[in-house]
């Protein structure tokens, strides 16, 4: 194999492994603030800023792996 | 259709490179100003429709800085910095959201292909650097201002037993950390939407783009608020007084 080759297998299997776990934790975060919002209606604008912090904290270790992928194909 | 990390040169003024991304980020500061003088130029004591637009934003802030910090005193005292770096990213954001791909055909040319004239000044990896170091740098020196040089320093470096010793190492190569997560977030995330609506304008150039510009124009706000909130949020947690010994 080439590095051509191994460089696009190599890109691609990053971003694949590298979103997995953060979908998971969003799809977590989401269904926690879910329901917790639906036990104290009250809070729901707390909740809902405390999310939307905690996913940014879970997407940018996505984008770290999509930034590595880049590299890899437009860097190195 | 070329994609490249680093931003690429326009021309160069003695010796320093004007990017293209440094170029948007030169008018969304212009902008900025203009606004903010024509503005401060028409200040009354009832105010007019743009006077009530920009007080209701400013009130805005200041409600959700005071939520965080505690107190409104607080609030106004580091107004200027949250409210810097949130209008200015998220201005430069939507700015960067404009189509810009005027070849310009300087004799500087990469490789001689044309260049792009304009690019999101987050998608150039030394804007998000500039601004989280900035962030990180003053977010501790108004710890140092709130709580005195010493105490501030002995959250990092203290000697008072094993444990604490790593904990302070480990709440030092913390703050570095968040130096280069800032900065990855901010980048990767504008960088990603300006490849991403570069590669959907090469495909369907038609209609099709439209939501995708719609999910950057969420992004763009998203990420604006997100970085002010992690430096409001570290400014709170270095000037409350530890009470915990």
């Amino acid at each position: 194999m080439d590095i051509d080759s191994i460089r696009l297998l190599a890109t691609a299997g990053v971003v694949a492994l590298g979103t997995a776990g953060p979908a998971i934790a969003i799809g977590m975060i989401g269904g926690s603030a879910v329901k917790s919002i639906s036990r104290n209606p009250e809070a729901a604008s707390k909740i809902q800023t405390a999310m939307i912090l905690a996913i940014a904290f879970a997407e940018a270790v996505a984008i770290y792996a999509l930034v590595i992928a880049l590299i890899i194909k437009f860097v190195a | 259709m070329e994609i490249s990390i680093k931003a690429q040169q326009l021309f160069s003024v003695g010796g320093l490179n004007i990017t293209n991304a440094f170029l948007v980020a030169l008018i969304a500061s212009f902008l900025l100003i203009i606004f903010a003088i024509v503005l401060r130029s028409k200040i009354k004591l009832i105010p007019g429709k743009l006077q009530s637009v920009a007080e209701m934003g400013i009130e805005a802030l200041l409600k959700l800085m005071e939520s965080v910090l505690g107190s409104m005193t607080a609030a106004e005292k580091y107004l200027p910095l949250i409210a810097t770096l949130f209008i200015f990213i998220l201005v430069s954001n939507l700015l960067g959201i404009i189509p810009g791909d005027i070849d310009s055909l300087l004799l500087h040319g990469e490789g001689g292909h044309g260049v792009m004239l304009f690019r999101a000044p987050a998608a150039d990896l030394n804007f998000t650097l500039a601004l989280a170091i900035i962030s990180v740098l003053v977010t501790n020196i108004i710890g140092m201002a709130a709580t005195g040089v010493f105490k501030h320093l002995s959250k990092y470096i203290n000697f008072k037993g094993p444990i604490e010793f790593f904990v302070g190492i480990l709440e030092l190569i913390s703050e570095f950390a968040k130096v280069i997560s800032l900065t990855f977030r901010l980048f990767g995330n504008i960088f990603a939407g300006e490849v991403l609506i570069m590669i959907i304008f090469f495909l369907v150039p038609y209609v099709i783009p439209l939501p995708f510009i719609g999910l950057e124009f969420f992004v763009a706000l998203i990420q604006a608020f997100i970085f002010t909130m992690i430096t409001l949020v570290s400014i709170s947690l270095h000037t409350t007084v530890h009470e915990e010994h």
